[in-house]
């Protein structure tokens, strides 16, 4: 192939990727008060964990008055999920799949609970209280002790019971005949 | 908030109910395509028949202004969303297409099914904006009136919720193929290419997942491989040839072509580019499939290929012998699908379908096959094969692979029983 339908095919190809090859220049340089104010994610190595911190007698009375009227007085759940408990289930027939014996990673409670919780109010808690309803979660399921605080240093330490529990899809994972005559 | 199989199948049907005709469509008017009847817009049986002139020719009908957003027929009012109602969390839950009374490929847009995790925002557009950072060069915000400048593309594909049939695992449940099925859509989106965006903001080498979040009260965010987001991720507008409803994201949402429809973010306003997958919530304790021996697959994205039969189906009920047309609808994730056979015999012999054109990539495409009706039992089962080869799997087959616990992404052969009285049912066969 000659250098030039080389060279024409990869235009072609660039074309494809980005439309007309070209970039636009629209939309604004977002701001890092911009980008403070919506970047509310919180990742596993604790990147995005606010300062601040709560202790698990805090996040009892935190859970109280905000979370055990969908959750239960306890996290058994009802009418909203079932928050503890469960481990040991997974490979029955009914696995219970709570914070305890499912979620493989601490941080994404935090990170739950602030964007969509309490479901009435989404956003609206203060640091210190969601460290300290994570703590309390944690602790209600055996994960950490009465005397645990949890912040940014702490919660991304915390081993997930089922942190090992998760793998790769491997579909597609099924094979059937074409078969079209005496097929069963 | 649990109901029981028969309550649950019972809301599905006091929305039909609502539509004044259910009962009437349901058992065998469907079927037949039979004149209507009932309630206050008819009158007398016969009166509009030949040799009558009918009423509607004695005068002129209804005005054009009267309805400047166009409806569907008042005759048409039983066909509708329908899904479990929550007293609780009215926001939370899902709404099924009713694929009993659907034509064609497209849905249209009143009756694409919905899930939705804490309600539907009423989103000013004027004031919505989309953030684009993290590991980019330039960190930008998007007004609509710049993500709509750029080049747009418009695609036909489906979206199916990969908790499509979750409750199909363990028994047969869904009494309606809406209920069972219903959550799988096929609508023209038209959007700019989220490829687009990426150059203007200039990735970084190390980029290698992209965060997605909405602007609905759940902040609903997922992780998306930087391949898919490169290869032909969308951000949509444009559904059928108008804005997004509300329902769908207005006025924006992520279309990734063939994965779950959980990571086509509704609503979207921010994406944040990393270097490891966020691990969220609804990536972790939702949407992983579990398997028997207790892990569960993380990160199952694609849909496999799929079919079911939409006409007759548990819906219908088959009052003369004789000839129907077999039709339903096909999917894959993976591509075009390839071929679709229906069986009327459970599976013993198969007939190769008729394939509606066009067969688009990752698009519905609808089937059909000629069927004489002898009047004796049936079993109606339809089997999809994508252009990679893979071939819809029989139940015992997806469950000798994930077991019953899965949840998302079943993807088995359906069974519809016909009994010599034409009552047609959900069967696991």
């Amino acid at each position: 192939m000659s250098t030039l339908k080389v060279a024409i095919g990869i235009a072609a190809a660039l074309l494809t990727a980005s439309s007309y090859g070209q970039t636009y220049k629209f939309g604004k340089q977002a701001t890092a008060k911009e980008i403070a104010g919506w970047d509310i994610d919180v990742t596993p190595d604790g990147r995005g964990l606010p300062k601040g911190s709560g202790s698990v007698s805090r996040g009892k009375q935190v859970y109280d008055s905000t979370c055990a009227a969908c959750h239960g007085a306890k996290g058994e759940g009802k009418p909203a999920d079932r928050l503890v408990g469960g481990r040991g289930t997974l490979n029955t027939d009914r696995p219970v799949k709570t914070i305890g014996s499912f979620w493989p990673y601490a941080t994404t409670i935090y990170d739950y609970v602030y964007r969509a919780m309490p479901y009435n109010a989404p956003q609206s808690m203060k640091p210190d209280d969601v460290y300290a309803v994570t703590a309390y979660l944690l602790h209600l399921n055996g994960i950490v002790g009465a005397d645990a605080v949890m912040d940014a240093s702490t919660l991304p330490k915390v081993m997930m019971p089922n942190r090992a529990g998760f793998h790769a899809d491997v579909r597609p994972d099924t094979t059937n005949s074409a078969c079209m005559r005496d097929c069963r | 908030m649990k109901k029981s199989i028969e309550s649950r199948t019972g809301e599905a049907d006091k929305v039909h109910a609502s539509g004044s005709r259910r009962a009437f469509l349901g058992k065998s008017a469907a079927v037949m395509g039979a004149t209507f009847s009932g309630g206050a817009l008819a009158a007398q049986a016969g009166d509009n028949l030949p040799p009558n002139v009918p009423q509607w020719m004695k005068h002129e009908g209804r005005g054009l202004q009267t309805q400047p957003y166009g409806l569907p027929s008042d005759f048409e009012k039983h066909v509708v969303r329908a899904g479990r109602r929550d007293e609780v969390m009215p926001g939370a839950g899902s709404l099924q297409s009713p694929l009993q009374h659907l034509r064609g490929m497209i849905t249209p847009n009143g009756l694409m099914f919905e899930r939705s995790h804490a309600g539907i925002p009423d989103i000013d557009p004027a004031q919505h904006r989309l953030m684009l950072h993290g590991l980019v060069k330039r960190p930008m915000t998007f007004s609509m009136d710049d993500l709509m400048r750029f080049p747009s593309v418009s695609r036909i594909h489906f979206i199916e919720c990969s908790g499509n049939s979750s409750r199909e695992w363990r028994a047969p449940f869904g009494r309606s193929v809406q209920i069972s099925h219903g959550l799988i859509s096929c609508c023209e989106w038209t959007g700019v290419l989220l490829s687009t965006l990426l150059d203007e903001a200039g990735l970084a080498p190390e980029a290698k997942w992209v965060l997605a979040e909405g602007a609905d009260s759940a902040a609903m965010t997922r992780s998306v491989p930087i391949e898919k987001c490169l290869e032909d991720a969308r951000l949509v507008y444009g559904q059928n040839g108008e804005m997004l409803r509300p329902q769908q994201g207005y006025p924006l949402r992520l279309f990734l072509p063939g994965f779950e429809g959980n990571m086509s973010i509704k609503w979207l306003r921010r994406l944040k580019v990393g270097s490891e997958p966020f691990m969220t919530r609804e990536e972790t304790s939702k949407y992983t499939d579990s398997m028997a021996d207790g892990s569960a697959r993380q990160f199952t994205f694609m849909m496999d290929a799929r079919s079911v039969i939409t006409y007759p189906a548990s819906d219908h009920r088959l009052t003369q012998r004789g000839f129907y047309e077999i039709s339903g609808i096909a999917w894959t994730g993976r591509g075009r699908v390839r071929r679709v056979d229906v069986s009327v015999d459970g599976g013993r012999t198969w007939r190769e379908a008729q394939l509606q054109e066009p067969v688009l990539n990752r698009a519905v495409t609808r089937f059909r096959l000629p069927w004489n009706w002898e009047g004796g039992e049936a079993l109606l089962q339809s089997r999809a094969m994508d252009e990679t080869g893979y071939l819809q799997p029989t139940r015992t087959q997806l469950i000798a692979q994930r077991g019953l616990n899965s949840q998302y992404h079943y993807n088995a052969i359906q069974s519809w029983k016909v009994t010599t009285g034409g009552e047609i049912s959900n069967v696991h066969a």
